[in-house]
């Protein structure tokens, strides 16, 4: 039963809980009103407020913020659906300008161009739910650490290419997967592991001002927290995913998905549904793009009809990965 | 006796789980509903939470929205949590999501803001006493008619009742009480 005075219990209830009635939808990017209101019309279940498509962050290059906060509002005020925005990685102010906006979610994108080499935003010190990217379980368990409302995956944006969305779930789920037959001293260890990437840079530390790596002590390593405090949150955090087999929060697809058979395939290796980036507004008609994959993705095993929506619909041009700059490599 | 759970959009599971959990001590099954077929064997129906306008497209995409119209006149309990309560609904103002005029309501779609606004609350229902309830982006019930007022907060009805129509602005799935679960098992079962 909820306990309304631990109002920290609360607010992750009611962040997690929002995620929750985004389940089974399609969350879109858009960069104006006007796409907005086309991906609100097609069934989006929320939309992404960003400045470039992925695909056109790749092309462009330069470094990716923020949308600006006139875009931002526009969109908020053009659609009765959920916006969400992105930030970059580790950065504080960004994601306390949009969360002042109104905006319903942020999404801490390694789509932008990171802020913080050493750390991902302590999600817990909003009031909006986050969103993050997880290339593997142990990532996804450090941004679950850090508050996020939801995780990802991370693909490879911009692409329309599915491997690394694929490659991302394989490896998440796998590591859940496996988390069975581990004693508590044993996850202990994995929680140990986990936690390497919040001692970096003290150890940096140490070796600039010691020469030797682990000559400092692990206090105030990730906000205030010693590293012992990190290691005890994150073995809770993995009793609870082996308990529940799965994340304990909302897990979506993201990155690459350009088709319905992509949606339908997120679908169908368990998701709980898909964000699509450049994939519609890329594509050579968005408004039969997006209703397609928003039905791809709630009959994604009804293959007759996610073979008449895609009849005739021209996707984006795709990119093979070995050659691109990985996104996907941003954050960790 | 099989309860079902609209399985378009939203938080689907959470209902499902729940009814699963009370399944043995009232002998129901939870059954996820996609499809016309599907509704032919329950005797309730849970519309979930989600997005309004997605699940409202999907109604009308599959023909369901009137065949549901139809079941409710002909006796089929239904539950709309938050979303849900909007498809139920007389009256949204929004052209984007029609209501099946199945309980006489005017509902304001994210009446209480964005989700910062989101909050949770402790209210009083008429029979069962207190609950928590979690609004999430939260539609209000601006005004209701020839309904019984089973819950209200801030002067304004939260859980209202036609005949064999609930419609909540609060979501029940997200808290560990069953009350209002048993309560519509309990209706439905008469």
């Amino acid at each position: 039963m909820l306990d309304l005075k631990t109002l920290k219990f609360g607010d992750e209830l009611l962040k997690r809980g929002f995620a929750k009635m985004t389940k089974g939808g399609v969350i879109m990017d858009v960069t104006n009103a006007d796409q907005a209101k086309i991906a609100e019309k097609a069934g989006a279940v929320a939309v992404m407020a960003l400045e470039r498509v992925p695909s056109d962050i790749r092309k462009n290059g330069g470094v990716a913020r923020m949308a600006d906060p006139l875009k931002v509002k526009e969109i908020l005020d053009n659609v009765s659906i959920p916006v969400m925005a992105k930030v970059r990685i580790g950065h504080l102010s960004e994601a306390y300008v949009l969360e002042s906006l109104g905006v319903d979610m942020l999404d801490e994108s390694e789509v932008l161009t990171p802020a913080d080499p050493f750390y991902h935003i302590n999600k817990k010190l909003y009031k909006v739910p986050v969103v993050c990217g997880a290339r593997t379980f142990p990532e996804a368990v450090r941004r679950i650490f850090e508050g996020a409302a939801m995780i990802r995956t991370k693909g490879e944006a911009g692409t329309g290419n599915i491997i690394e969305a694929m490659r991302h779930i394989r490896a998440v789920n796998d590591g859940i997967y496996i988390l069975k037959d581990l004693t508590n001293d044993e996850l202990y260890k994995v929680a140990e592991n986990i936690s390497k990437s919040y001692i970096n840079l003290r150890e940096l530390t140490s070796n600039d001002l010691l020469g030797e790596n682990n000559k400092l002590p692990y206090d105030n390593v990730y906000y205030g927290m010693d590293y012992k405090t990190v290691n005890d949150e994150l073995f809770k955090i993995l009793k609870e995913i082996r308990k529940m087999k799965r994340l304990p929060l909302v897990n979506f697809a993201a990155g690459g998905v350009a088709t319905p058979s992509d949606a339908a395939l997120m679908m169908k290796m368990g998701m709980d549904g898909v964000f699509v980036g450049s994939g519609i507004f890329k594509s050579k008609n968005p408004e039969k793009m997006a209703n397609a994959i928003v039905n791809a993705t709630e009959n994604y095993e009804d293959y007759k009809s996610i073979a008449d929506v895609s009849s005739g619909l021209e996707g984006m041009e795709g990119l093979e990965i070995e050659n691109i700059e990985k996104l996907q490599d941003r954050g960790n | 006796m099989n309860i079902g759970i609209l399985n378009i959009q939203g938080d689907v599971s959470e209902h499902y789980n729940f009814i699963k959990k009370l399944g043995k001590k009232y002998n129901v099954s939870p059954l996820m509903v996609k499809n016309n077929d599907d509704l032919d064997n329950i005797c309730g129906l849970i519309i979930p939470g989600g997005e309004s306008t997605v699940i409202y497209n999907f109604l009308i995409k599959n023909n369901m929205y009137d065949h549901i119209i139809n079941m409710n006149k002909n006796g089929l309990y239904i539950m709309g949590t938050c979303a849900g309560a909007i498809i139920l609904s007389e009256n949204t103002s929004d052209e984007r999501v029609k209501g099946m005029s199945l309980i006489n309501i005017k509902i304001k779609r994210n009446a209480y803001g964005r989700q910062i606004n989101s909050f949770i609350e402790n209210i009083n229902i008429k029979d069962m006493g207190n609950f928590n309830a979690v609004f999430i982006r939260a539609p209000e019930i601006e005004e209701y008619k020839n309904s019984e007022l089973l819950s209200e907060y801030n002067n304004k009805p939260v859980f209202v009742r036609n005949k064999n129509v609930f419609a909540l602005t609060f979501h029940p799935e997200l808290t560990g009480n069953p009350k209002i679960h048993e309560y519509f098992i309990k209706q439905c079962q008469e």
